[in-house]
């Protein structure tokens, strides 16, 4: 019988750093798994002694993609812990800046990161020759998505408008207008999205685990609500470390977590599976169009559901803005903020699912402990999970395209390396 | 010495991009400036660029560097991304003053490490954080938390003609008035703008909120002065310390050392 060894040096096409290592003798998986070799950088420790109002422009910096993600769960637990209530407007503003971000970072994976591997290219760039209108279209839905994002917090990567309480700087009646037409006519690309993504060939593999989301009543949550899992269970964001249960493990690459299983799923697929009958109809067509009827095990297919959740959340920025054009869009004043001792958790379901923020604050307003707790980390035990599972059934393909399969695994989680490493266990092997 | 094989493929220089302990925003903005200048994947090969692409090249003329030094062993990989490139461009605020990432050097080493980490502390690599030029000779820099696209576009112009890339040394200062913003210490709040590089439009002022410092401290700023100007607006030495430190921790800490040594 065969050795097989697969050690992928810094996986590409994934944000951040991590390793694969495989090694199975006669058969029998001897080591598989996916480990982080970020360097570390220690924003929990850097963010005590700063005042409460840099927090959300600290740690925003945690990560490019998901900036406006981190900024927001941010807020929120600021928010909660010096008692400061965001407005009406400043809701809606956070919910149509947050489906922004959605879909910049769904559209860079879908097609930037995954599309190459069914393309049989090593990145997107070979596209540009080969199949220009697909990269093409890509670029256009991320400059709106971008766009969107501008238009509130001045910017996508490390929003500036931000802040406790509310915004900096508000858009005027005109740029809403405009930006409701363009996401009208982004429904010619979403739909050609939908076609190309509904051919891929994604692989065959199929392994149910827990799957853990934010929920609300009364829409398709992102910011706030309560914590649900697929088994039944239901937190307040408050109880979060009930959920993560962080432990180290012996060879670990990461701080794991694990709920009532040996490991749990966040993010686009968590999240449709937990509250798809509360997606948009176009969004709940798409589905249907790519085969997907929850509950879906398969985590190849995280990636069109992310695909879902770009079309949720185009139509469901139509509905916000329009929302906003009723109410009248007006410059406000965010509250004044009680410098006071507290601590507030907040929570966001941010592109690669769900995010935890924990502050405690002293009486100056200064933070003297945070704990963050970061979607990849969440998922790092049952990615594992699914390699370990996933490799016996391919072990007969040639070493060659076992590597890719495993990657192509990787990275239907879309793991953001960077997020993770403030609080990751890195071993050298 | 430099690898005398980097000849270029049909005029077109090769180009890699690496990164150290950063969030990668920059390197994502690099590929946002492809929204409206696709035209530059014809100007160069890229070769390396892990974030975005599986081949990888060791051949490369130019090389961006975005991420801070923050273990002994980034300093090898830096070297030898010298040894390889003609010219090393620093890609956002992290590679050039050390960034969101020196904000630990504040604070003792150890108690940092122990916050993190507890118990398992040793197990992690790490020192105070660093620019890249404490490491390596560094050509140009994009400065900026994250960089600004059309600033790199220009860079980029600049370095394929053999010119010196263009970034401004006055203060923000310049760029906000140009906007025709009201300054922000005439409504109550602070910004570090008058001794901050310009180059980003202003764009945190524009969109309410003061200037953050960081694109770094422009050459012989006038610091006293601003200090003089945050104590006017009833802000406390450590509020200030606090807005310098956010992205310029390094600096500061250099220059604190460099006048003791006086």
């Amino acid at each position: 019988m065969t050795t097989l060894k697969i050690d992928v040096h810094h996986v590409t096409r994934v944000e951040g750093h991590g390793n694969i290592v495989v090694d199975t003798h006669n058969g029998e998986v001897k080591e598989c798994r996916f480990e982080v070799v970020e360097a570390p950088r220690f924003f929990e420790a850097f963010v005590c002694g700063r005042p409460y109002y840099e927090l959300c422009h600290i740690t925003s910096r945690v990560c490019g993609i998901c900036a406006v993600g981190h900024a927001t769960t941010s807020l929120r637990a600021t928010e909660k812990a010096l008692g400061v209530k965001p407005s009406e407007q400043t809701v809606l503003l956070r919910k149509l800046n947050f489906h922004g971000e959605i879909i910049d970072s769904h559209v860079l994976h879908t097609y930037m990161l995954v599309a190459p591997d069914f393309l049989g290219v090593g990145s997107v760039i070979p596209l540009v020759e080969t199949h220009r209108n697909v990269v093409e279209r890509a670029l256009r839905i991320k400059k709106l998505s971008g766009d969107l994002c501008a238009m509130i917090g001045g910017r996508h990567i490390h929003p500036i408008a931000m802040t406790v309480g509310g915004f900096t700087h508000t858009p005027t009646e005109r740029e809403l207008q405009e930006m409701r037409t363009r996401l009208v006519d982004a429904h010619v690309d979403m739909d050609e999205t939908v076609a190309l993504f509904a051919t891929l060939p994604w692989p065959e593999f199929e392994r149910e685990t827990e799957y853990i989301s934010l929920r609300k009543d009364d829409e398709y949550a992102f910011i706030d609500g309560v914590v649900v899992t697929s088994d039944g269970f239901s937190y307040p964001i408050e109880d979060y470390k009930k959920v993560t249960n962080e432990k180290c493990v012996s060879h670990s690459t990461a701080k794991w977590t694990h709920h009532n299983r040996e490991s749990y799923m966040v993010g686009a697929l968590a999240r449709l599976n937990n509250n798809f009958d509360q997606l948009h109809p176009r969004a709940k067509k798409a589905a249907a169009r790519m085969g997907l009827k929850p509950r879906v095990t398969n985590p190849f297919l995280n990636t069109a559901a992310q695909v879902v959740e770009m079309i949720h959340c185009i139509e469901d920025s139509i509905l916000i803005i329009d929302e906003l054009l009723t109410r009248g869009i007006q410059s406000e004043e965010p509250p004044v903020v009680e410098v006071k001792a507290g601590e507030g958790v907040g929570s966001c379901d941010v592109p690669r699912g769900i995010l935890f923020h924990h502050y405690v604050y002293g009486e100056d307003g200064r933070c003297t402990e945070a704990n963050c707790v970061i979607p990849t980390n969440q998922n790092m035990a049952n990615l594992n999970a699914d390699m370990r599972a996933f490799l016996p059934q391919i072990m007969d393909r040639p070493q060659e395209e076992i590597r890719l399969l495993l990657e192509m695994l990787v990275r239907a989680y879309d793991p953001c390396i960077s997020c993770s490493a403030h609080f990751l266990t890195v071993e050298f092997v | 010495m430099r690898n005398d094989k980097s000849q270029t493929t049909n005029g077109r220089p090769r180009v890699a991009f690496f990164d150290f302990a950063c969030c990668e925003g920059c390197q994502l903005t690099v590929i946002d400036a492809l929204q409206t200048h696709l035209a530059l994947l014809d100007a160069v090969e890229i070769v390396q660029f892990r974030e975005a692409m599986t081949e990888k090249g060791e051949n490369y003329q130019i090389a961006f560097v975005e991420g801070s030094c923050t273990r002994r062993c980034d300093e090898a990989r830096l070297v030898k991304i010298r040894q390889q490139a003609d010219i090393i461009v620093a890609l956002g605020a992290c590679a050039h003053l050390g960034g969101i990432n020196a904000l630990k050097n504040l604070h003792p080493l150890e108690a940092v490490r122990r916050w993190v980490y507890g118990e398992k502390a040793d197990w992690y690599e790490t020192y105070e954080t660093r620019p890249i030029d404490a490491v390596i000779e560094v050509d140009a820099v994009i400065p900026g938390c994250p960089i600004d696209r059309e600033e790199f576009v220009r860079v980029v112009k600049a370095v394929l003609l053999g010119k010196k890339p263009p970034i401004p040394d006055y203060p923000v200062c310049v760029e906000c008035k140009l906007k025709e913003n009201v300054c922000l210490f005439h409504v109550g709040k602070f910004c570090l703008g008058p001794v901050t590089r310009a180059g980003c439009g202003a764009i945190c002022p524009t969109f309410g909120d003061g200037c953050e410092g960081c694109r770094g401290l422009i050459p012989h700023p006038n610091e006293n002065a601003m200090k003089d100007v945050l104590a006017e607006a009833g802000l406390t030495v450590e509020d200030i310390l606090s807005r310098f430190t956010m992205f310029n921790a390094y600096q500061v800490q250099e220059r604190m050392a460099e006048q003791e040594g006086k």
